[in-house]
């Protein structure tokens, strides 16, 4: 399809920014990473029209109203699938799922599944803040054991999933972690997400002011971050701690990270090694918890794929002859 | 329906139309048997319909009446407008075919089966204690034993096939002997075969000779006495170019000419595997060249999430299942009916509740249909009478889903989806046109403007400059589309939106009295795949005398503007449907005329005969 482009090059954060009135509670996190996404749209230069943001629901999944894109808010955990039609039917459209720990691992947690394991090219952005906001803060599939809830008022027996492990596992391409108030690596995480072509998941470390507040804060605290994170770059190796002190390696002889002083041999990061990204996206402490792109291995994109094994075809075959195909009849007076 | 007469000169008796059944083995190819025949009497110029009926195994335990797959056609020179009441010929290949078949007999008919094949272990798994072709418990019809087993063999022994490979013959060599007896050729089933295995010359030989040999069998001097040639005269059909046509086929290309009238580019087409409603997605699949799409989603959720994705662009979405996948695609239909986006929504209806009866027939999901969503949703509602509406109802689906920005669900059924019946074959020129727009223009946009006619809202693909907006599920606001929670707002979107949809009923054909009178004693209303027999139970009790019409509802939501006028101008309505009464109700709730259910629920369509009893029975209660 053709389509008359205006130049978004010049354009600023706010331009994509639509003019309605952002409503989430004073404190969320997802202003920062609004903020962030529309930093992203100005520094990649989005096209506004060919832009189309499609959410689930949720907290995160009021994203679309406040972009100035085009954007659909579906239903729970559905987006996925959704912003699969869209793809198929126009590939050209660049499109952003916006979705949550409720939305996308736990009603959606199917469609995550297909969408990641089908590389359907999307950027797939994920706010986990380990708890329903919407709903008024029942326990989600990413909250830890332990979590007073609503729901769980002794306390939740179940076992989180780990985003980023999930994603791996089910076959993405393209697996990054971020958090909301970490400004400048969010933006380049969107951004190398963005590059990508095929399926890429975003994790996005976010915080509920008022059902969840801090419950990252061990991870991101000021005064902690230098040691509970580790910031990973393709090609460099797994340093940690203020002055880059700790590094990670493979302990000897076994299939298991292990923190040890910088001058031993770090382990450098080959985002290409999924086995290596499984590793990093289970670290919990007091191992650091992995930030950056834990995982990206381009393939052709399912659409792609859809529409080079449908060679070219036009979609201009003879209507009567399909109806004339196989044995007919003439009958006459 | 029978006359005996002998056609002069050819020693061969005349029948105006003849039901055959093909029974037997799920493993024993009797779907291909029944096709085949099918397809040579279509090019001997007979009217026909057919009705598979198969078991949902794939392969049951060989002999057992579980897995008895059994093919019917009727067909003939008049008024052939179902798979018929009663058997005429049986072929049962089997013990357990013939015990699970010969019931639909005729008494007088003729049974062909295969003697080899009633041995003590399968006589034992149909259930016989003794060989019924050694008693008179078959004296009421006439039955043709014959050795087909063997008679296979001697033909495909010159090939030097593996005794298994020759008993797969038998299936053509029973199709020769049917074919010799109604003087049908053989032509395009040995180009079939021949095409069919075209890797395996061995193999489409021994079945050629197959079949070559039952037809030579009916041809001997030797001929046993009741193995009779019949003539069964041609229809009287418009001119024109013919073919078969399969509900399945009907509805994949009645969706493409669909696409094309609508001038819209791409169809995605999305479904997950599901009986009776895979056929679908096959045939589509290999459409690739007329513009579409197929996406087997992970789940009926999905499939239905994707459709409506692609609606969002500007394609035409399709999502298609049965029943129980319709059930979960209920929350996307809300959706669709929320932000007001085109869709076609295929259901083969099958018997149910929950995994039912996957394989047979039911018109049990109407109130799905016209009701089955959360809160005041209302969408449209077609539903196809007989395989080659099929085509009509799915271009007529895209129509109104593209005109009035709404989902459009098409009930068919497993029945329809299977059964073949000759389709004179539309040019594409003569098909109507009914080019969508899509708004361009950012003057005055919002993307709930609604056209004053028809209130659909504009149709925007993304990647037009300037008309950047957002939809979604939450309610919004008549006047700008803006995400809105006040009350007066959504009191008057529920409105415009049932509106929309009442006002389909200007747009479409009133409702016509397919047989009889506009007024009198009875009206007998029925919808989808029953259209035959109750057409054709409708005509027998007309030539009876009876003061009946028969009303076959095509557009189900909304109704026809005329349908209750229509309807009060009878002093009685009969609503046969195979279901436990939807229709019915849905008929009294908004006419309140006193229509009278008539239900059958056994996962067969109704016959001609419980059809006229019923009219009968009621008409007599008076």
């Amino acid at each position: 399809m053709t389509v008359t482009t205006i130049t978004d090059a010049q354009l600023a954060p706010k331009d994509y920014s639509s003019d309605q009135e952002v409503r989430w509670c004073p404190g969320c996190g997802d202003y920062a990473i609004l903020k962030a996404v529309q930093k992203a749209c100005a520094e990649l230069g989005l096209v506004r029209e060919r832009t189309v943001f499609v959410s689930g629901i949720g907290c995160a999944a009021r994203f679309p109203y406040y972009m100035s894109t085009y954007g659909f808010h579906t239903v729970h955990g559905r987006a996925p699938a959704i912003a699969t039609g869209i793809k198929l039917a126009n590939p050209e459209l660049d499109v952003w799922v916006m979705t949550g720990d409720g939305d996308g691992l736990s009603i959606g947690g199917n469609h995550m599944l297909h969408v990641l394991r089908r590389n359907v090219d999307l950027q797939i952005i994920l706010f986990n803040n380990e708890i329903y906001g919407l709903t008024k803060g029942q326990y989600s599939p990413t909250s830890r054991r332990g979590t007073r809830s609503p729901s769980t008022p002794l306390g939740s027996i179940e076992y989180p999933v780990s985003a980023c492990g999930f994603a791996l596992g089910a076959g993405a391409r393209f697996v990054a972690r971020s958090v909301d108030t970490m400004q400048a690596h969010l933006v380049a995480t969107l951004k190398r997400s963005h590059a990508h072509r095929g399926a890429s998941f975003v994790e996005i470390l976010q915080n509920c002011v008022v059902f969840n507040d801090a419950v990252f804060d061990h991870i991101t605290g000021k005064e902690v971050a230098a040691d509970a994170q580790i910031l990973v770059e393709h090609g460099k190796p797994l340093l940690f701690g203020k002055n880059k002190e700790k590094a990670l390696r493979l302990k000897p002889g076994k299939l298991e990270l292990e923190i040890v002083p910088t001058d031993s041999d770090a382990l450098i990061h080959d985002e290409t090694n999924r086995p290596l990204a499984q590793l990093l996206a289970a670290l919990e402490p007091p191992f650091p918890a992995a930030m950056g792109v834990l995982y990206c291995n381009p393939a052709a994109s399912y659409e792609q794929e859809v529409y080079a094994q449908a060679g070219g075809s036009k979609g201009t075959g003879e209507l009567d002859a399909l109806l004339n195909s196989e044995r007919t009849w003439e009958v006459t007076s | 329906m029978i006359t005996s007469a002998t056609a002069q000169g050819s020693g061969r008796e005349i029948r105006d139309s003849v039901v055959i059944r093909f029974a037997g083995d799920s493993g024993d190819g009797m779907q291909v048997t029944g096709s085949q025949f099918t397809l040579e009497t279509a090019l001997a110029g007979s009217d026909f319909s057919t009705f598979p009926d198969f078991p949902a195994e794939i392969r049951a335990p060989a002999g057992t009446t579980f897995g008895v797959s059994a093919f019917q056609i009727h067909f003939g020179g008049t008024d052939v407008m179902t798979p018929g009441d009663a058997v005429d010929v049986l072929v049962a290949m089997n013990p357990a075919a013939l015990t699970v078949d010969v019931h639909d007999l005729k008494v007088g008919g003729t049974v062909i089966v295969d003697t080899s094949a009633f041995n003590e272990r399968n006589l034992g798994k149909a259930g016989y204690a003794k060989n019924p072709l050694e008693d008179d418990s078959l004296a009421r019809y006439q039955v043709l034993k014959f050795d087909i087993t063997k008679l296979t063999a001697d033909a495909v022994k010159p090939h030097g096939l593996t005794s298994r490979e020759a008993h797969l013959c038998r299936n053509m060599w029973a199709l020769g002997l049917l074919l010799w007896m109604y003087g049908h050729e053989r032509a395009a089933t040995i180009e079939w075969l021949k095409r069919k295995f075209a890797k395996k010359p061995l193999i489409a030989a021994a079945n050629i000779a197959a079949l070559n040999a039952g037809h030579a069998f009916g041809e001997t001097a030797e001929m046993p006495e009741h193995l009779v040639g019949y003539v069964v005269p041609k229809a009287v059909a418009r001119p024109g170019r013919y073919r078969t046509v399969s509900g399945t086929e009907g509805l994949a290309w009645g969706l493409v000419a669909g696409l094309r009238a609508a001038g819209i580019e791409k169809m995605v087409f999305a479904g997950y595997p599901i009986t009776p409603a895979s056929a679908l997605l096959h045939t589509l699949a290999n459409l690739r060249a007329y513009g579409v799409v197929t996406f087997q989603a992970e789940d009926e959720i999905a499939a239905s999430g994707a459709a409506l994705g692609a609606s969002y662009t500007g394609a035409l979405g399709v999502t298609s299942s049965s029943g129980p996948g319709i059930a979960l695609k209920t929350e996307m239909l809300g959706l669709a009916i929320a932000t007001e986006l085109p869709l076609v929504v295929i259901d083969s209806q099958r018997a149910g509740p929950s995994t039912g009866m996957p394989t047979k027939a039911e018109q049990s999901d109407l109130f799905q249909a016209v009701h089955g969503r959360n809160a005041d949703s209302p969408l449209a509602v077609l539903a196809a009478a007989t395989t080659s509406d099929c085509f009509d109802v799915a271009i007529e689906a895209v129509r109104l889903a593209t005109k009035y920005m709404t989902p459009v669900i098409v009930l068919s059924d497993g029945y329809l989806a299977h059964a073949a019946e000759p389709w004179r074959i539309p040019r594409e020129a003569d098909l109507p046109k009914f080019p969508v727009s899509y708004r361009t223009d950012p003057e005055g946009f919002h993307p709930f403007l609604r056209n004053p006619e028809t209130l659909a809202r504009p149709w925007v693909k993304p990647g037009t400059p300037q008309l950047e907006h957002r939809i979604g599920g939450l309610e919004r606001d008549y006047d700008s589309g803006h995400i809105s929670y006040d009350p007066d707002n959504h009191a008057r979107m529920t409105k415009a939106r049932a509106d929309k949809i009442a006002g389909i009923a200007r747009d479409i054909p009133l409702q016509d009295v397919a047989l009889g009178d506009d007024h009198g004693a009875l009206a007998v209303v029925g919808w989808g795949s029953t259209f035959g027999p109750i057409h054709q139970a409708v005509k027998i009790a007309r030539d009876e005398g009876r003061d009946v019409s028969h009303v076959h509802v095509r557009y189900l939501s909304p109704f026809p503007r005329n349908l209750g006028e229509l309807l009060k101008r009878f002093d009685r309505v009969l609503v046969p449907e195979m279901n436990n009464g939807q229709l019915v109700k849905l008929l009294r709730a908004e006419y309140l005329v006193p229509a009278e259910p008539f239900g059958k629920v056994t996962g067969k369509p109704f016959r001609v005969t419980e059809i006229v009893q019923a009219i009968r029975k009621v008409m007599e209660k008076r």
